[in-house]
C-alpha cells in the first residue's frame, strides 16, 4: 500500500496508508486529518480540500485539469503548487507522496 | 414590518428532506411555507452536486443531484408549497400553545403552528477571504452581496473572484463606480463567455482594471477600506486604492442562527425524539443531515423516513381535534383526490 504524509498547517505530521485508486482526500479524510474540509465529498466543487504538493513531487503529481484549476478559484492563497486532493488519484508511483495542507479552507 | 404570513408549517431548508416533507404533510392535508437561503431548490444536491449521481435512493437505480430536485418538486407539486428563496431564517419565537412566529432576513414573519427545520449542514454562505484583520471592515466596507448598487455609486470598487458572480457586478457596478478593479489569481475565467468578452473590452478601453493576483492585505481605520495589496505570481505587491471590495469565493454551509434557538445540540446537530423527529421544543421539528439521535445516517433516505414520521405528531399540533387515519397512496381514494390522480 502506498504512504501519504500529511503535514497539518500547525506542523501535525501524520503518514497513512492509502488505497490505490482512491483520492488523496478520501485517504485524508479516512484518516480523521481535519484540515482536509472536503464539503463537496470530491465533486470538485467546493476547493475545501486544498493541498500544496511538496515541491520534490509536483511533477510526478502533474499540474490541475482546466476544470480544477477553475474551482481553486474558490480556494485562498492558492501557489503554483496548490491542487484539489480530490482530483489526486493514489496510485504506486505515488508512494511517499507528501502534501501540505493550506491554514483555512474557507470555513 | 409587513402584515405576518398564516401556514400550518414553514419549513426551514429546501434541500431533499424539506422537500419530500411536504409530499408527507400534504397527504394529511397540512399546508406548508419552504425558506431558503439559496436562490434554487435542492439544498446539497442542487449546490454541490448537481451534475454527481446518486445510487442510493430506494427504487431510483440513478439519478443525479439536479434530476432528484426537479423530480421531488414535480412530487410536491399538487400541494402547490410556496418558496421564498434568497432569504435565511433567524428568529422563531413561540408566541402560543404551541404557535410560532417565525423571522426572515427578508424581513418576512411567518405565524405557523409547527416549525421544521430541515437544515441539513446549515445554510449556505459567502467564504469569507483568510486576510488578517478582514473583520472590522466586513459589512463597512467589504460586501459578500450587493444590496443597494446605489451604495456603491462613485466608489473605487475591488472585486475580487473569476466566476459568474464577480463577472456580473464588475460589469453592473463598472458605468457607476469611479474606478472598478477586478482582481483575480488567473488570468482565464470561468464565467459565460459573453461576461468575459465584455470585460475584457472594458480593461481594452481602459475603463476598468483587471489584475491578476490574490490580496493579501488591506488597509484603513474603523472598518472604512482605503487600499488593498493584491500580490502576484511572483510575489510582488501592487496597492490599489479602494473604498470598498466585493470577494466572491463561492458557499459553505454554517450553521448560522440555529444555535440561538434553544434547541438541544450535540456540536453542530439538534437532537430529536426517534418516534417523531420532534426537538426539546414543543412544535419544532428536525429532519434530515441538521439532526441526530443514536444511529443517525446522513442519507437522503433516512431524512425522507423522518419527514413522514415527523408529519404524523404536526398533524396533532394542527388538527388537535381530528384522529389520524392510515391510508396508502395505492389505494385511498381520498389520497389520490389530494394528489390530482383520482
Ligand atoms: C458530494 C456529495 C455526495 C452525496 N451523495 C449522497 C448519496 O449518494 N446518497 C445520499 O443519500 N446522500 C448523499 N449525500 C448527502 C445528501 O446530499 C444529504 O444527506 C442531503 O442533502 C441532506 O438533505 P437536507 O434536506 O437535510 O439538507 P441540505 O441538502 O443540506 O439542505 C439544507 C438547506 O437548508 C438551507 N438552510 C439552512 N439553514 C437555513 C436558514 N437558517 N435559513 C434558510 N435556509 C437555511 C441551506 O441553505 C440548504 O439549502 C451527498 C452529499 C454530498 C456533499
Ligand atoms: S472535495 Fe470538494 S473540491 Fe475536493
Amino acid at each position: 500500500m502506498p504512504k501519504i504524509t500529511f503535514i497539518e498547517h500547525d506542523g501535525t505530521v501524520h503518514t497513512v496508508d492509502a488505497e490505490l485508486g482512491a483520492s488523496v482526500m478520501e485517504t485524508a479524510v479516512r484518516n480523521d486529518i481535519a484540515s482536509i474540509v472536503a464539503e463537496c465529498g470530491g465533486g470538485c466543487t467546493c476547493a475545501t480540500c486544498h493541498v500544496y504538493v511538496d515541491e520534490a513531487w509536483v511533477e510526478r503529481v502533474g499540474p490541475p485539469s482546466p476544470d480544477e484549476d477553475a474551482e481553486l478559484d474558490a480556494a485562498f492563497d492558492v501557489r503554483a503548487n496548490s491542487r484539489l486532493s480530490c482530483q489526486i488519484k493514489v496510485t504506486e508511483a505515488l508512494d511517499g507522496l507528501i502534501v501540505r495542507t493550506p491554514s483555512y479552507q474557507g470555513r | 414590518m409587513s402584515d405576518a404570513i398564516k401556514t400550518d408549517v414553514l419549513i426551514i431548508g429546501a434541500g431533499p428532506c424539506g422537500l419530500f416533507a411536504v409530499f408527507e404533510l400534504g397527504l394529511l392535508d397540512i399546508k406548508a411555507h419552504l425558506v431558503d437561503i439559496l436562490d434554487k431548490v435542492g439544498g446539497q444536491c442542487a449546490e454541490l452536486y448537481p451534475e454527481k449521481p446518486i445510487y442510493d435512493i430506494p427504487g431510483i437505480p440513478e439519478i443525479t443531484g439536479q434530476g432528484l430536485s426537479e423530480s421531488l418538486m414535480q412530487q410536491i407539486k399538487p400541494f402547490n408549497p410556496t418558496f421564498h428563496l434568497g432569504e435565511m431564517v433567524t428568529g422563531i419565537e413561540n408566541i402560543g400553545d404551541p404557535l410560532y412566529r417565525v423571522t426572515t432576513t427578508a424581513g418576512k414573519t411567518f405565524e405557523c403552528k409547527a416549525v421544521i427545520i430541515a437544515a441539513g449542514g446549515g445554510s449556505f454562505q459567502p467564504k469569507r477571504p483568510p486576510i488578517a484583520g478582514i473583520e472590522p471592515y466586513e459589512d463597512k466596507s467589504v460586501h459578500y452581496a450587493v444590496r443597494k448598487m446605489e451604495n456603491f455609486r462613485g466608489k473605487n470598487i475591488v472585486i475580487v473572484g473569476g466566476g459568474d458572480s464577480a463577472l456580473d457586478w464588475t460589469l453592473n457596478l463598472q458605468p457607476i463606480a469611479k474606478r472598478l478593479t477586478l482582481v483575480h489569481r488567473r488570468d482565464d475565467f470561468r464565467g459565460a463567455p459573453d461576461s468575459v468578452n465584455k470585460m475584457r473590452a472594458l480593461v481594452a478601453s481602459g475603463a476598468m482594471d483587471l489584475k491578476i493576483g490574490q490580496v493579501t492585505e488591506l488597509e484603513g481605520a474603523d472598518g472604512q477600506l482605503t487600499a488593498a495589496s493584491i500580490k502576484d505570481k511572483d510575489g510582488k505587491i501592487d496597492r490599489v486604492a479602494c473604498d470598498a471590495m466585493l470577494p466572491f469565493f463561492g458557499l459553505t454551509m454554517k450553521l448560522g442562527p440555529i444555535s440561538d434557538w434553544k434547541l438541544d445540540m450535540d456540536e453542530e446537530l439538534i437532537k430529536v425524539d426517534v418516534s417523531t423527529f420532534e426537538t426539546n421544543r414543543q412544535g419544532i421539528f428536525a429532519i434530515g443531515d441538521i439532526n441526530t439521535y443514536p444511529g443517525k445516517l446522513k442519507l437522503i433516505l433516512s431524512g425522507f423516513h423522518e419527514g413522514a414520521l415527523c408529519a404524523q405528531r404536526v398533524h396533532h399540533y394542527v388538527y388537535p381535534e381530528k384522529r389520524l387515519v392510515f391510508q396508502y397512496t395505492t389505494s385511498s381514494t381520498s389520497l389520490q383526490k389530494k394528489l390530482g390522480v383520482a
